[in-house]
């Protein structure tokens, strides 16, 4: 207890260690509510998905926080479903159904138009196709017609810039530019206020029903905007992160330990055991690591597991190996070794009580100095195309991004957000383990 | 300017600390004593006395955590603590005084031969080349009894007792007039330093010399002493020459480490002494060996002058 | 000189029981050569020979290479031998398995030089007192406790309860000494090997401790191996002295004898080297053997201290390797210059 407090008396000196033992902590404890508040499959299922999950979102808009970096607002996305909000909803009985008014209130401050408008009909029990209505009310107490149809099915969709009435009613301009203009504005101008769009809906069976879900696909999105796939980025970078930490942890915690016990047994024993442990390690330094990795990821598996096997194996028969053996050929020769050994202690138990606790202070800076590598690894395998293919990782985000030419059409946000959390990470690692290399390793003189 | 009597070295209230993390250590905490020509003297004291810091002291070889470093050392009745760095380094260090360090054969550097490395202070400090340096270094390894053909070899090929008598010659190729020895032969077999010690005196015959030998090793110490002073948590407490102290030492702590040390020759059953030296970092007030001497009076707990008897000098109210 | 004819000799140290006897021991370190196998050996211990009792303690004193260290690792279990026979109660410890080496390490404690390396720093002195005890299957936990508590007394390291948390760098050389010596005891062992135990130690502590081990082998009856080449020290705390060099056992006497004759070139010179305290040691010059120790592995032929010794015999010396002599009783040396005297 005495050495981990003065430990942490020496911590307390630097204020980098500090800094960076506080970001981890937030790393950690954000690692554990992603994975509790966005369980596993829920994230696989968001992130895989498909039209169903990611119809609402527009594709590839920044974070809604960038238009506080701008002058020229961009519009927010809005999605409103009478599902979310039934109080909306008013009805009316009309002959055999009843007639449903809802008036759903879009509010409009931007300087720029929307990518999108469109509405999603959900229809049960009716035999009878209800109709609806649109109307389109704006801050300057104009009313525009928008549609009227029938609603066939059980799902329906209406996007508005298909409707070619509307499109003339707006004297040719597009339904996103059009319903927000200014009047007779060339070029058009957005006209900001509050707008409302009003839905009549006329069903004709007792007991039909219309939930309606009315979606403004904006220009921004969202705290950290969506992808090619209209995937919310929040999934994928708040998922990495449990993913890097996991991987970076257990990579460096199973290389460091591996090591230090192989290095250990073969320093002991000497003989053809520690001759045949330098052999595989001196070849194994001359391989080279990534692309046999990028061999492995290509020809038989890129699930993270088998990843991170190849990954620990091919590491822990490296320098690592190497050093310890170095400082535990020292110890050997230790005169309490040999008392050990008068005392008749086995080999195992001097290996284990007598050899590896020397070694226990250089092995910890060494791992918490190492998880940045592995994070990095996984997240340059990923941008390789090699990434696990079902989990959403930085390193996946940014092989996405780079794919659809992100930094060429000024898609910044899509790349610097992953890039920022791994080096948020990684620095964080690597700046608590030079601290606790500066302080285990003068105690190390005393081998 | 204060004559030196005609001695060769004079300190005059050396003091030494050092910075730690606890506060100043005082390692050498106000030293007085002296050295004639082709005279050695031993200073004897146990770890932690701060014996080793005195040698490093004297030479001006401080370390970067010094706190405090005043006192007067006059060689040759001059001041040199009045010189510069660079004066000194240029003039005294290695021109008039040396240091054998403690554990010398190991400080010798392993990848240099050993004649290479004797000559390296004569090239430095006296100008010579290369030539002229290593016949110098030749001379120097015959008077240290070092065959002539080692001086193509490296350290590791030489045995201990060899190497430290390389590291003796790499003190001496300068010729100067003071050589302190730290604990020259602690990691020596007993003949190699019985060997060691016949060089010693027919160097400070043959080339007049003085030695000053720091060393914790009793029974060795009067091998090369005329002159004995006995150090204790950073201080002197007795000077005097050897011929009157080994018969009779007067401070009570010099008299208990006599009595420790087993002798082959008379049959004394040894005393050791209890408790431990106190630490340098706060000595205590008073006389700083009052809590282990069985001879302690009030008058200790007020620090104890310097007192005269009979041509020998004690650190002891008994004396007063 | 008369000389007598060796009775078997029936001084008191005979009357009691052997613990130990080393006969005909050789310990030969292999040097191997990467594709060669097996190039030379160093022949550390050559056909050494001697009985141990119990309670006695011995001295072996030689300087560093004589082989000394070796023996002791010999005796510990640490090394096997070439050749020869290392026999305790009865039972040769140099063929021995691995549960007679167990039953073996228990009954000996093995004291070491340097007190802070001999101790792990990472151990608290608890701990280290504990090894030994769980490794000889001491269950109890209280058990275990009072063990450590006992010997914790005896070395005289109070209060116990203080010490037992302490690692070792918190405690002074004589302190962590104290732990090895205690160590050392926990096993209650019939024999203590001691390798230079006070030699790091400040010459105001080593008279301490030297009074704790010889007050120890007094109390428990213990047999003693020390080995030290601070010849002055050997008195007070031997009754017989072994003289090794180069890998052999040159000479071995009773203390006493051995200081007023020694016999041996080299033991005299060794006894010359050995300075006291005295202002004249500065005005002489020792007379001191030429040379260094000879390698062990090409030892020179015939009588090893051949080369340096000034009584040299031509003819003989160099050529024959010498029998142990008797020229007094109990007291034994390897030299051709008592060749005229009886030999066992």
């Amino acid at each position: 207890m005495n050495t981990l407090k003065r430990t942490w008396n020496e911590f307390r000196q630097y204020p980098s260690a500090i800094i960076s033992l506080i970001v981890i902590f937030i790393l950690l404890v954000a690692s554990i509510w992603v994975v509790y508040a966005i369980p596993y499959k829920e994230a696989v299922r968001l992130w895989r998905g498909g039209e169903d999950v990611w119809y609402r979102l527009p594709k590839i808009v920044p974070p809604k926080w960038i238009n506080w970096f701008r002058t020229k607002k961009l519009p927010d996305t809005i999605i409103f479903s009478t599902l979310d909000s039934p109080e909306t909803k008013s009805y009316e009985p009309s002959g055999d159904g009843q007639r449903i008014k809802i008036a759903i209130p879009i509010e409009f401050n931007s300087d720029e138009y929307p990518q999108e408008l469109s509405m999603y009909f959900f229809i049960s029990n009716a035999e009878k196709a209800p109709f609806v209505s649109l109307r389109w009310m704006t801050p300057d107490e104009r009313e525009i017609r928008i549609a009227d149809f029938g609603l066939q099915g059980a799902k329906v969709n209406f996007r508005f810039a298909q409707d070619s009435k509307l499109r003339q009613r707006l004297k040719g301009l597009d339904a996103e530019i059009g319903l927000y203009s200014v009047p007779q504005s060339d070029p058009p101008q957005p006209l900001k206020g509050d707008y409302q769009l009003m839905i009549e809906i006329v069903t004709f069976d007792p007991n039909a029903d219309v939930e309606v879900e009315f979606i403004q696909y904006g220009k921004v999105y969202g705290w950290f905007g969506t992808d090619h796939m209209r995937r919310d980025l929040k999934v994928g970078l708040l998922w990495g992160l449990p993913v890097a930490m996991a991987f970076g942890l257990i990579a460096s915690l199973g290389t460091s330990v591996l090591a230090m016990i192989i290095a250990a047994i073969g320093a002991w024993y000497r003989g053809w055991v520690d001759d045949l442990i330098q052999r595989v390690t001196e070849i194994n330094l001359v391989l080279p690591f990534l692309p046999i990795l990028i061999m492995v990821g290509t020809f038989y598996s890129r699930s993270i597991f088998v990843i991170l096997g190849v990954t620990i194996l091919l590491s822990i028969f490296g320098g690592a190996i190497k050093n310890y053996r170095a400082i535990f050929l020292q110890v050997r020769e230790m005169p309490y070794i040999e008392a050990a050994r008068a005392y008749n202690a086995g080999d195992g138990r001097i290996i284990i009580r007598y050899l590896l606790p020397r070694i226990i202070p250089l092995l910890i800076p060494a791992l918490v100095t190492g998880i940045p590598s592995y994070v990095f690894l996984e997240a340059s395998l990923a941008v390789l195309g090699l990434g696990d293919p079902v989990l959403p990782t930085w390193g996946k985000i940014i092989q996405d991004a780079e794919f659809n030419g992100a930094l060429y059409k000024g898609m910044y946000y899509w790349v610097l957000q992953p890039s920022a959390l791994l080096m948020i990470t990684g620095l964080a690692f690597a700046v608590l383990g030079f601290s606790l290399d500066r302080i285990f390793n003068p105690r190390l003189r005393g081998v | 300017m204060v004559s030196t009597n005609g001695k060769l070295l004079r300190v005059e209230n050396l003091v030494m600390y050092f910075a730690t993390l606890r506060g100043p250590v005082q390692a050498v905490d106000g030293v007085d004593f002296e050295l004639g020509v082709n005279r050695a003297v031993v200073i004897l004291g146990e770890s932690g006395c701060g014996k080793s810091s005195l040698a490093k002291a004297i030479l001006r070889l401080l370390p970067r955590n010094i706190a405090r470093y005043s006192g007067r050392i006059f060689l040759h009745d001059r001041d040199v603590m009045q010189l510069s760095d660079e004066e000194f380094r240029q003039n005294i260090r290695w021109v008039e005084m040396s240091l054998v360090p403690q554990a010398a054969m190991n400080a010798l550097n392993p990848v240099l031969r050993v004649g290479d490395q004797v000559a390296e202070p004569a090239m430095i400090h006296m100008g010579m080349s290369k030539a002229e340096a290593l016949e110098a270094a030749r001379t120097m390894f015959q008077r240290v009894g070092v065959a002539e053909d080692f001086l193509t070899r490296y350290p590791f090929e030489l045995s201990g007792g060899m190497r430290q008598r390389v590291a003796l010659a790499m003190a001496l190729v300068t010729l100067p007039s003071l050589v302190i020895l730290d604990e020259p032969t602690s990691a020596l077999d007993l003949l190699t330093q019985a060997n060691i010690f016949n060089t010693l005196k027919r160097i400070k015959k043959e080339l007049g010399t003085s030695f000053i030998l720091i060393t914790h090793d009793i029974a060795t110490s009067s091998e090369l002493a005329d002159d004995v002073a006995v150090m204790y948590a950073g201080q002197i407490v007795e000077t005097g020459e050897a011929k009157d102290f080994f018969p009779d030492p007067l401070h009570p702590y010099s008299k208990m480490l006599m009595a420790s040390v087993p002798r082959l020759r008379a049959d004394q059953d040894p005393q050791f002494i209890t408790g431990q030296p106190p630490s340098l970092i706060s000595p205590p007030s008073g006389c700083r060996f009052a809590e282990r001497c069985p001879a302690r009076f009030e008058k200790c707990s007020e620090e104890p002058p310097v007192i005269e008897k009979d041509g020998r000098k004690v650190r002891c109210w008994l004396y007063a | 000189m008369v000389i007598e004819a060796p009775s078997r000799v029936t001084s008191e140290i005979d009357q009691r029981q052997m613990l130990l006897s080393i006969q005909n021991l050789h310990v030969w370190y292999e040097l191997r050569r990467f594709g060669f196998g097996i190039v030379g050996y160093v022949r550390a211990v050559d056909n050494v020979n001697f009985d141990l009792h119990r309670g006695e303690a011995i001295a072996v004193v030689g300087e560093s290479g004589c082989g000394k260290s070796t023996l002791m690792k010999t005796i510990l279990g640490l090394v096997k031998p070439r050749q020869g026979q290392v026999i305790f109660e009865g039972k040769d410890i140099a063929q021995a398995d691995s549960a007679t080496l167990k039953w073996y390490r228990s009954q000996v404690g093995y004291i070491q030089q340097d007190p802070y390396g001999a101790l792990p720093p990472f151990m608290s002195v608890r701990r280290i007192l504990e090894e030994p005890l769980v490794i000889a299957g001491v269950k109890s936990r209280q058990e275990r406790l009072e063990r450590i508590h006992r010997v914790m007394e005896e070395v005289k390291l109070y209060p116990v309860e203080d010490f037992l948390g302490k690692f070792p760098h918190m405690l002074s050389g004589g302190q962590q000494q104290r732990v090895v010596i205690a160590r050392a005891m926990i096993l209650n062992p019939k024999l203590i090997v001691a390798d230079e135990p006070v030699s790091m130690l400040d010459a105001s502590v080593r008279v301490e401790i030297l009074k704790l081990l010889r007050g120890l082998q007094e109390s428990h009856h213990l047999s003693f191996i020390y080995i030290t080449h601070d010849l002055s020290t050997v008195k007070y705390f031997s009754e017989r002295i072994f003289v090794m060099y180069a890998g052999k056992l040159v000479e071995q006497s009773p203390i006493g004898e051995l200081l007023k004759n020694p016999l041996h070139p080299y033991t005299h010179a060794l006894l010359s080297a050995t300075s006291d305290p005295d202002a004249r040691n500065a005005l002489t010059f020792r007379e001191v053997p030429p040379g260094e120790p000879p390698s062990l592995v090409k030892p020179p032929p015939g009588c090893r201290f051949h080369p340096r010794c000034a009584q040299m015999i031509q003819g003989l010396c160099e050529v024959e390797d010498p029998p142990e002599f008797t020229p007094v009783p109990d007291h034994r040396v390897a030299c051709w210059l008592h060749k005229d005297t009886w030999s066992d």
